[in-house]
């Protein structure tokens, strides 16, 4: 028997436009873009040409500082045209699909004849790699460096986030492969909820499971390293997505790349809110549907950890779900400090939502609904942070650029996402993921 | 409001950069923001967030404050009654103590608010809310007697230099309000302790009677002047009520009780450092009973006394509890209130100048609430830093 961890601090905020089961397979999407911000850490240098024809699984950029690690094309097609921001900065690199997609071959595998460094070589040349994260400072790894551990969490708590045990029907066998070639590089432990018994019932033994309990955030990995094998200073793990490691075990399987991923679009603002089957870095308005699109607010994420992005832009490399919210929903709500507000929802006893019990859904929009202030109310964050750290301390720590304080606070085992449910009940509203993100970024300044 | 809102969209230029207010650029923000819930949404982090600010927060220990403010004014109309005998009914009392406390009031907020204003401006932010409380905080921790420029100068001297120089509110290291008090205490003894301040002998606007010396002690003061061990003032239901003299919001047991489940009902305060105060308080005195010091009235006074007397109530719900200056760690706020409460008494019954110690007992925790986090934090450093040796 697993032993199951349970997750007492957390939150689970529940919102309306909660996606339908069906699942659509939407036709190709006119235009694809591979955008490097969505790698963080990395330095992109583009190895194609506008004009040029990539082949599914063709690099289209690759890492400065890293030229092993690679980006690949999630389809064959044309590359349109390399987009360019401030200072040169790569913002994009669209590719027009082909009819008839072609896909690099890379050969078929067999996992128990591989070791560590071929599997490792094959993700980095499939592109696959990319989709790793490391910890400490959350960004793409450097190959050179092995991992001490990889982990990998089966579910996500966010709010309408897909069900990764109904994404895993049909693909168990991929699911097994992949989880074996990640054991061949470093030891594997892997989240499961304790729900999914048809994710539990796969029991891996090439993989270290434990089963968590609980609200968001027990999905998100950065707990479940805490919870399972901290990262001390000096150590580094890695991280991937469950869908990922389908993406692995297809590409053994087959010799062949696959990025289809199974998304969830849902929000208010959405329409046929469900789930779609599609390419990472297809353009959003090829499946996303959106109601009053002038007061709407398009996420690539979750309404959490995710960013705004246009209706014509593209879906994110790692992202599992689009979410989309009107923008501003009450306009010029008066005097917000005395009035009941029974449509707000908030953790404080100061409304009422905390009497109507959890199933009732809110109607959430993009509005901060206060002015942000030095950190006033204390044991806020404590709530609804389930890790063993202190967050108020540590973000006060990355405030004052105290780097000695940081490590010691546990900076090396967070990232952003896991501070998203402090920055949402923060009453001071302060903007917590973008101060741990600097902290982060200048800390790996500091210590590469 | 629809109206009004167009009005502020229509005048919001002149108070822009550029415009030709844009000195009372933060009057108007604070104004602005004060009637309608900002349209501002978010740029970075989180798409969505709680509805709770610090606006709501202050509002509703403002709220919390009002049943014992009520109660003080009447308690301040009932004294005077009492002493002077000038035959008020009970809307007469009522009366006479509002317009004996809302001057105290007034002043304190156009003091306080004016520097806060003018710290915003300058310093080109958001109008912070902390003086919401303490702004009425203040006028309910001095004896009804205080005169009003006395006030207005330590108001201004607690805001400036117990908060602005640290940066503001969630900066400071003490208590506004407490800083307030201390500041009269010390630079004005006279004004603020003694006999002779707690029940006023004034007329308000025609009410009440004019009387010249008159002395009313406190049951603290009378316990501390005694020389016996039985010269503290019986325990009675009025000290529960509230209707004994006192600064003018601390005397009420029932109207801070009300306060307190306010402000336990909606978590704005840690009933973690309400609690333990009162244990504090209780276990102190407690001790100091069994000790059985001679001549001592405040050592043998016991221990439900000592908590219903003075500022102690008061200071455990609305003080202590204080989230920028206790104690921030959950283990912390424990020990944080517990030193309170235990100080506060420890002040009542060993120090012979002062009758009470609540106020000296918070602000020296204040000092002393960042040590305390310290080690909490600490252990968990240590904890981590075992980790590494282990591995290792």
């Amino acid at each position: 028997m697993t032993n199951v961890i349970k997750i007492r601090k957390g939150l689970d905020i529940s919102l309306t436009g909660g996606p339908s089961n069906d699942i659509a397979s939407p036709a190709m999407a006119a235009l694809y873009s591979l955008v490097p911000d969505d790698f963080h850490g990395v330095t992109p240098k583009v190895v194609v040409k506008e004009g040029e024809h990539v082949d599914a699984g063709v690099s289209l950029f690759i890492d400065k500082n890293n030229p092993s690690v690679k980006f690949v094309s999630p389809v064959s097609g044309i590359v349109t045209k390399v987009e360019r921001g401030a200072r040169r900065k790569v913002m994009n690199i669209m590719v027009k699909p082909d009819a008839n997609q072609t896909t690099r071959d890379f050969g078929k595998q067999k996992v128990s004849a591989m070791n560590g460094s071929s599997v490792l070589e094959l993700l980095l040349e499939s592109g696959l790699f990319a989709f790793f994260r490391q910890r400490p400072y959350d960004v793409v790894p450097s190959p050179g460096v092995t991992p001490r551990s990889i982990h990998v969490s089966a579910f996500d708590t966010a709010p309408f986030a897909p069900r990764f045990e109904d994404i895993l029907q049909g693909q168990e066998k991929e699911w097994a492969a992949g989880l074996e070639a990640l054991a061949k590089i470093a030891k594997v432990y892997l989240g499961i909820s304790a729900k999914q018994n048809a994710v539990t019932a796969l029991h891996n033994k090439e993989v270290t499971e434990a089963l968590f309990d609980g609200p968001h955030p027990a999905g998100l990995v950065g707990v479940q390293i805490n919870k399972m094998a901290p990262v001390n200073k000096g150590e580094v793990v890695w991280t991937l997505g469950a869908e990922e490691v389908l993406f692995i075990g297809r590409l053994l399987m087959s010799g062949k790349i696959d990025f289809t991923r199974t998304i969830t679009v849902a929000g208010e603002n959405a329409v046929d809110a469900q789930s779609y089957k599609v390419l990472p870095g297809a353009q959003l308005s090829s499946f996303v549907k959106v109601t009053d699109l002038e007061n709407s607010r398009v996420i690539n994420g979750n309404v959490l950890t995710g960013n705004k992005v246009q209706l014509d832009g593209f879906l994110g490399a790692r992202s599992t779900q689009v979410t989309v919210i009107p923008e501003v929903n009450c306009p010029d709500e008066p005097f917000g400090w005395i009035m009941p507000r029974v449509k707000q929802f908030s953790v404080s006893h100061s409304y009422f939502s905390w009497l109507c019990g959890k199933k009732k859904e809110y109607s959430f929009d993009a509005r901060i609904k206060g002015g942000e202030r030095h950190m006033i109310m204390s044991g806020e964050y404590e709530t609804v942070f389930p890790m063993d750290i202190f967050p108020e301390y540590l973000v006060k720590a990355v405030i004052a650029g105290n780097i000695d304080d940081m490590e010691a606070l546990g900076i090396y085992e967070v990232a952003p996402e896991d501070f998203a449910l402090c920055e949402f009940v923060c009453s001071s509203k302060v903007q917590v993921q973008r101060i741990i993100r600097e902290g982060l970024d200048s800390l790996r300044e500091e210590m590469c | 409001m629809k109206a009004l809102k167009n009005y502020f969209n229509k005048v919001k230029p002149n108070f822009e950069e550029g415009g030709k207010l844009h000195a009372f650029r933060s009057v108007f923000d604070g104004m602005e923001t004060f009637l309608f819930v900002p349209n501002d949404t978010a740029k970075t982090g989180t798409n969505i967030h709680d509805a709770m600010d610090s606006k709501r927060m202050m509002s509703i220990v403002v709220i919390a404050l009002v049943p014992a403010l009520l109660f003080g004014m009447y308690n301040v109309g009932y004294q005077h009654n009492l002493a002077t005998t000038a035959g008020l009914d009970f809307w007469g009392m009522f009366f006479y103590g509002f317009l004996a406390v809302l001057p105290k009031i007034v002043v304190s907020y156009v003091v306080g608010l004016g520097i806060e204003f003018v710290v915003a401006q300058w310093k080109n932010e958001e109008i912070h809310e902390g003086f919401l409380v303490s702004g009425i905080l203040i006028p309910m921790i001095v004896p009804v007697s205080c005169p009003l420029w006395i006030l207005a100068v330590a108001t201004a001297f607690a805001v400036i230099f117990a908060k602005e120089v640290f940066g503001g509110t969630g900066m400071n290291i003490f208590n506004v309000a407490l800083i307030t008090r201390v500041f009269l205490f010390f630079a004005y003894p006279s004004k603020m302790s003694g006999d002779a301040v707690w029940v006023s002998g004034d007329t308000f606007f025609g009410l009440g009677k004019h009387l010249d010396g008159l002395t009313t002690a406190t049951p603290l003061g009378i316990a501390l002047s005694a020389t016996s061990s039985t010269g503290y003032k019986p325990f009675n239901m009025d000290m529960v009520y509230g209707l004994i003299p006192g600064s003018i919001g601390e005397t009420s047991v029932i109207a801070i009780a009300i306060g307190a489940l306010i402000l336990l009902f909606t978590n704005i305060a840690s009933w973690k450092t309400m609690l333990s105060v009162f244990i504090g308080g209780a276990v102190m005195a407690i001790g100091f009973n069994q000790m059985g010091l001679e001549g001592n009235a405040m050592a043998a006074m016991p221990w439900y006394e000592h908590l219903a007397l003075g500022g102690f109530c008061f200071g455990a719900v609305f003080m202590a509890t204080d989230p920028v200056t206790s104690a921030r760690t959950s283990t912390g706020k424990y020990i944080f209130g517990f030193l309170v409460g235990a100080f506060a008494i420890i002040i009542r019954v060993l120090n012979p100048g002062y009758p009470e110690g609540m106020m000296l007992a918070i602000l020296l925790m204040n000092i002393f609430a960042p040590l305390i986090d310290y080690y909490v934090v600490q252990s968990n450093i240590t904890k981590r830093a075992k980790r590494i040796k282990v591995n290792q």
